[in-house]
């Protein structure tokens, strides 16, 4: 058994491949995996019908009518591989979404756990969390549900062993420097800083899903009442402003 | 138009097609039919180009009427039908007239069966198809009382038409391909996998099914895994290292290590396998596995070639009669909880 940290090229099914660049969780590998990503989706093989990325690896599903498997296996392990050798940051966001939040208090419950934990004021941790540049690097769990990081290494938190069993849709929850931001209400292990009005997904608004991996997040502080009213939107973008980057 | 009337609900009944694929990246799983196959040899039956949207029975049928001269057919999990309280046979295309009184009643065997009208469920479609995706709140499971608009029936003087359905509805042997994750699994853990027999939990629905089996299969490597792309037919096995196979409406990321992912061609045998019956789970060569592609045309002809004209010979029906009678004894239990 090879757990190498060498990308692997992996069958997923009968038409798949996952491009996995490691095991577990890695600033590097997570970074490799968006820029492999981000380079299948602008020189897409031939034969593809979908690219999904997950934190430390891309799906790509094929079609087995159009694709010599070994082939594109192939190609896709040498493009890996030159993406590693180079060890490449994470590429540079295309679009920013600035999203208010209401932090602490009643919207961020664990917020002062979580301060008391890094050894820092409660505004401190705050700066921190709308001063990191921040990425969505997947989304998943739920349509449109976003994992958003990576926070500075003291924010490398366990999930708690408790769950917290309701947390609000628009709770914005961190643990092992990731932020996620709840579609619905749900149960989760993650500590609850802050609340947007910002929905993940709406059926029936245009897109229903907003989020894309490799997004930047920005988030803004805003007062509980503000972030109420913000919530009122009919778009359910809680006052998000999304703006092309270059 | 065409419309079909839900005169009485008694299983879970949804509209169902081939599903959305497409939105991985968007955390949206393609969802549709639990048994994609019965939507192929329904589109067999009824001569139509492409699967139609159609109401999925799981469980049990009920009461249905339609507003215009239609074929209809009846595939997957056999049940027992009646059409102003003739027997109906199942995997067949058959005329309904307005006002003729449709009743799907008892399964006989299998899961999820399917009502398919010959000019589709023409119901709302989101992203590209009508298939309500209940887990995520995509429509909703139909009740007494409504009416589903479906497009024309294009031939309604065609003959009814039987099918020589595939065989997948009492469990048995399902084929599974190596995953990215089967590695992690030491080759003695795989093996006993393999020579395990299973039996079909009672925790189902439309998302995954669990497995039940006396031993238990892990890895210790599962701590701290990164988040993957899952899908349907992976088996993935919870910290207790029994497999919950995942199916149409499951998320599309998950941290629990999978161990293989059924074949697409052996998942509708899977979604069709009853509470209590026996499942094996065979191994197949990476070569194997893609050799077992078929893309939707391929499935579509081939279904094609098991139809012909119903004939309706008195001695068979009586025939048929008795068969039903014998298998509509149930345990009653094939009701699928959350």
């Amino acid at each position: 058994m090879s757990l190498a940290p060498t990308p692997q090229v992996l069958p997923a099914g009968v038409d798949g491949f996952l491009i996995r660049f490691a095991l577990r969780p890695d600033a590097q590998a997570m970074a490799a995996a968006q820029v492999m990503a981000r380079q299948l989706e602008t020189d897409t093989p031939a034969g593809a019908v979908e690219i999904a990325p997950a934190l430390v690896s891309v799906l790509l599903r094929f079609d087995p009518a159009r694709v010599d498997r070994d082939d594109l296996a192939r190609s896709l392990a040498s493009r890996a591989r030159a993406i590693v050798d180079r060890a490449p940051d994470a590429p540079a966001a295309l679009r920013r979404w600035t999203i208010p939040a209401a932090f602490g208090g009643e919207y961020g419950p664990d917020l002062a756990d979580v301060a008391d934990r890094l050894g820092l004021s409660q505004q401190q941790a705050i700066d921190q969390l709308c001063n990191t540049d921040l990425h969505v690097l997947t989304i998943g769990f739920a349509p449109g549900q976003p994992y958003i990081g990576l926070l500075p290494e003291a924010w490398n938190l366990p999930r708690m062993a408790d769950l917290n069993p309701r947390v609000p849709a628009g709770a914005v929850v961190v643990a092992v420097r990731q932020i996620v931001m709840f579609g619905a209400e749900s149960a989760t292990g993650w500590r609850q800083v802050a609340c947007s009005g910002f929905r993940t997904f709406v059926p029936d608004r245009n897109p229903p899903m907003p989020l894309r991996a490799g997004d930047a997040i920005r988030y803004r502080p805003v007062t509980g009442d503000e972030m109420q009213s913000l919530s009122s939107a009919a778009d359910g973008l809680g006052g998000a402003v999304l703006e092309a980057l270059e | 138009m065409t419309a079909v009337t839900i005169r009485r609900a008694d299983g879970v009944l949804t509209v169902q097609d081939m599903g959305r694929p497409g939105h991985l990246a968007q955390g949206l799983s393609r969802g549709g039919a639990m048994d994609r196959l019965a939507l192929i040899e329904a589109a067999a039956l009824l001569g139509a180009k492409s699967p139609l949207a159609a109401i999925e029975m799981a469980g049990a049928g009920g009461q249905f009427s339609v507003s215009a001269p239609t074929r209809i057919a009846l595939t997957g999990a056999p049940m027992i039908a009646t059409l102003e309280g003739a027997p109906l046979r199942w995997h067949a295309s058959h005329l309904v007239l307005p006002e003729q009184d449709l009743r799907i009643g008892a399964l006989q065997a299998g899961v999820h069966g399917y009502l398919t009208p010959a000019g589709g469920l023409q119901t709302p479609a989101w992203l590209g198809s009508r298939a309500v995706h209940l887990t995520i709140g995509i429509g909703a499971a139909l009740t007494a009382g409504q009416t589903l608009h479906c497009g024309e029936d294009p031939a309604p003087e065609a003959p009814s038409r039987i099918i020589e359905a595939e065989a997948r509805f009492h469990g048995g042997a399902l084929r599974v391909m190596d995953g990215p994750q089967t590695a992690l699994f030491d080759d003695k853990v795989l093996d006993a996998f393999y020579a395990t027999e299973f039996i079909r939990g009672g925790r189902g629905n439309r998302q995954g099914i669990q497995l039940d089996a006396d031993a238990r299969f892990t890895t210790d490597h599962a701590a701290g895994l990164a988040s993957d792309m899952i899908g349907p037919g992976d088996l993935q096995m919870t910290g207790d290292g029994l497999p919950f196979v995942l199916m149409s409406e499951c998320q599309t990321m998950g941290g629990y290590p999978r161990i293989g992912q059924i074949i697409p061609a052996d998942l509708p045998r899977m979604a069709q396998t009853a509470p209590g019956a026996r499942l094996r789970f065979r191994r197949l060569t990476l070569e194997q596995a893609a050799s077992s592609y078929r893309d939707q045309t391929d499935m579509l002809r081939e279904a094609a070639g098991r139809c012909r004209n119903l004939i309706r010979d008195p001695a068979m029906i009586a025939d048929l009669l008795s068969y039903q009678l014998v298998g509509g004894v149930t345990a009653g239990r094939e009701l699928e909880d959350d």
